[in-house]
């Protein structure tokens, strides 16, 4: 039987996070995602013997899950956007060292201080690096509070098949709104020591060294070889988007996250008005679905796409090397915690695409 | 007896005695099995590899290589998991406690040591050190104070004693501007989350032999769960104090230690023993 719940995101999130068998949570609290920390204080002990330790400093919460996932254990922090900007040293170090972890964002209005209204403008930050020198994180883009829990478990697997941080991207608004969500088994905390892992060395083996530090030239290339090779990996095999009614559409709206639903009511708007709009969704932002995209735009029907979101026009810049010139991308986009409205985007549409639509 | 053929003398008695001194009775020191092969990367007289020695003796001592997660600094001892044959993670400049904070919570059966500079430790580190002290983790954090960046190439350290000179004090440290030294065992030593603090140095036998008792209680300690030890080690930099290794232990006796003078600045309760 199906255990449907009514929940807010971030409560969800951590309840999946309970229920994927984490082992330890180092967080920090910032609004709009503290209640996964107090729900964590709350639940995760008392449940699986999970970890949940209040870190003085998002610095000191990311390098003790650099820690604790040195040891091979299912290991996660959460913030938002300024306390994943002090994170980004943390993280530069785990995707080197080539550590495990998940690293949730719930998205607040900037620059500075800003807002604590939900935005996408951390999207840079989170697929273009963030941090110091070459390197990528996963990155998962929920659009329900169905997806913040679906993705908590399906972070954890990838993290540890491709030894990589993943990033869970989601805005404010999937963080406190409340949806029927459906969770998945108690899974049992992992017992598995991996091989890499530092958890004291046996007679019988080498000493486990986790380090990004690599001080001659050729061995650092070879490092930084050896990552591109697993991201360019990554990009076969981990490209997750929803293409919906696109195929023969007039026009395509690009979005990611809560955006991506606003868009789905813009279209059924549009329907109304004659005008066939699909949504095309990118589930993973790294690796970034250029491939389906860029096959969708040279449909000979397409007018063209409106990439909406919510910062100034940070995907759209992926969302147009995948187009790559073969129909006009637009943009609209909102900030400082602003949530553009379904009737905001149809307005937008026969506004770029004046005189091209029946 | 001209000296060449007493030289050849002694060389046969020595192959013909050989057999007799070599044997397990007379060995007075071996390297302990947790000391690497690799030649360290240390200046000479530099106190880091007697303080490396030092943390492997003990853990050989207590028959803990296998239980021993350790994390190395930013700084001149980056590279000190080439020398200690244990698990060992590197942590970014001045996290290093955060690190062992994280491995500690998850694997609370284990020994978990930090080994961090000054500059480490004391500066761009203050607020994890500070925090993890106070949460009372059972970590051992050793402390390396030499009283300035080495790696980087002798720059000011929050350490570096007044009227000192660093390539970023170069007309001597001015309190008035650049602040006093910050003697952060006597810091740590007030928090609750501390266990066991101590001042030491490996500048003499005697000193070395102090530290290494330290670093043995601090490891024994860990197994009760009661708190932190923190082991502060005064040490030198040769390089960049720009002298000889004989004469900076020699200054380090007659500068360092009175501004911070040895001895245990915090020992467990008696009763809670
Ligand atoms: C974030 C960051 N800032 C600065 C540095 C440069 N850095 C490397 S070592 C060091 C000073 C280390 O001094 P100390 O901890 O006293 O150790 P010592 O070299 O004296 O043993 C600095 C500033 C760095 N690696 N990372
Ligand atoms: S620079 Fe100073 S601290 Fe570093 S190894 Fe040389 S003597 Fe030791």
């Amino acid at each position: 039987m199906k255990e449907l719940k009514l929940m807010k995101g971030n409560e969800a999130l951590a309840e999946a996070v309970i229920r994927s068998g984490c082992d330890a949570y180092f967080g920090y609290p910032i609004t709009p995602q503290s209640e996964v920390l107090e729900y964590l204080s709350a639940e995760a002990n008392k449940r699986t013997g999970m970890i949940v330790l209040q870190a003085e400093s998002e610095v000191a919460s990311i390098n003790m899950v650099y820690g604790a996932a040195g040891t091979g254990k299912l290991a996660m922090t959460s913030s938002s956007s300024p306390g994943i900007s002090l994170m980004q040293e943390g993280i530069s170090y785990i995707a080197c060292a080539e550590l495990p972890c998940l690293i949730v964002n719930v998205m607040r209005g900037g620059p500075g201080l800003g807002t604590i209204q939900p935005s996408q403008g951390d999207y840079f930050q989170a697929v273009k690096g963030g941090g110091h020198g070459d390197y990528k994180m996963i990155v998962l883009a929920p659009s329900t509070v169905q997806e913040m829990v679906d993705y908590v478990r399906l972070s954890f697997e990838l993290a540890f098949k491709w030894k990589n941080p993943v990033m869970l991207l989601a805005d404010g608004a999937l963080g406190q709104m409340m949806e029927k969500v459906e969770f998945f088994e108690q899974q049992p905390r992992k017992t598995k020591v991996e091989p890499w892992a530092t958890v004291g060395k046996p007679k019988d083996r080498e000493r486990n060294i986790i380090t990004s530090l690599h001080i001659q030239p050729d061995k650092m290339e070879e490092i930084n070889l050896h990552l591109q090779k697993k991201y360019k990996a990554i990009e076969e095999e981990e490209i997750r988007f929803e293409a919906i009614n696109c195929e023969d559409a007039d026009i395509i709206l690009t979005a990611f996250g809560l955006v991506a639903r606003i868009c789905q009511k813009a279209a059924q708007l549009a329907k109304e008005k004659g005008i066939k709009v699909g949504v095309f969704r990118p589930q993973t932002l790294f690796p970034f679905p250029y491939e389906a995209l860029s096959k969708l735009s040279s449909s000979p029907k397409l007018k063209g796409i409106l990439d909406v979101e919510m910062n100034a026009g940070q995907m759209v810049e992926d969302v147009r090397l995948a187009v790559n010139g073969k129909t006009r991308v637009e943009f609209h986009g909102r900030m400082g915690g602003v949530v553009p409205s379904p009737e905001e985007v149809l307005a937008k549409i026969e506004e770029k695409f004046v005189g091209e639509l029946v | 007896m001209n000296e060449k053929t007493m030289l050849e003398e002694s060389t046969l008695d020595a192959a013909a005695n050989e057999e007799v001194i070599c044997c397990p009775e007379n060995v007075v020191y071996e390297k302990p099995d947790t000391l690497t092969d690799t030649p360290m990367h240390y200046c000479p007289g530099c106190g880091h590899g007697v303080a490396h020695k030092l943390i492997a003796e003990v853990i050989d001592e207590l028959g803990i290589q296998s239980q021993t997660v350790g994390v190395a600094p930013v700084g001149c001892a980056v590279f000190a998991y080439n020398y200690l044959n244990i698990d060992m993670q590197e942590a970014a400049h001045g996290r290093a406690s955060a690190v062992a904070t994280g491995i500690k919570r998850v694997l609370p059966e284990k020994f978990v040591f930090s080994y961090q500079g000054d500059g480490d430790l004391a500066a761009i580190g203050t607020a994890e050190t500070i925090h993890t002290c106070n949460r009372g983790e059972n970590i051992l954090i050793v402390f390396i104070n030499n009283g300035i960046y080495g790696m980087t190439g002798g720059q000011m350290a929050p350490t570096t004693l007044p009227g000192m000179k660093s390539t970023t004090s170069p007309y001597g440290r001015d309190v008035e501007t650049m602040g006093n030294p910050l003697k952060i065992t006597d810091i740590v030593a007030t928090l609750p989350g501390v266990y066991y603090a101590t001042r030491c140095a490996v500048n003499t036998p005697n000193n070395v032999r102090k530290a290494k008792k330290a670093i043995t209680k601090s490891f024994e300690y860990q197994k009760l769960n009661k708190g932190l030890c923190f082991v502060e080690i005064v040490s030198n930099c040769p390089s960049n104090w720009k002298m000889t290794p004989s004469q900076a232990n020699k200054w380090l006796e007659e500068n360092m230690l009175p501004y911070y003078p040895l001895g245990e600045l915090k020992v467990p309760n008696d009763k809670e023993k």
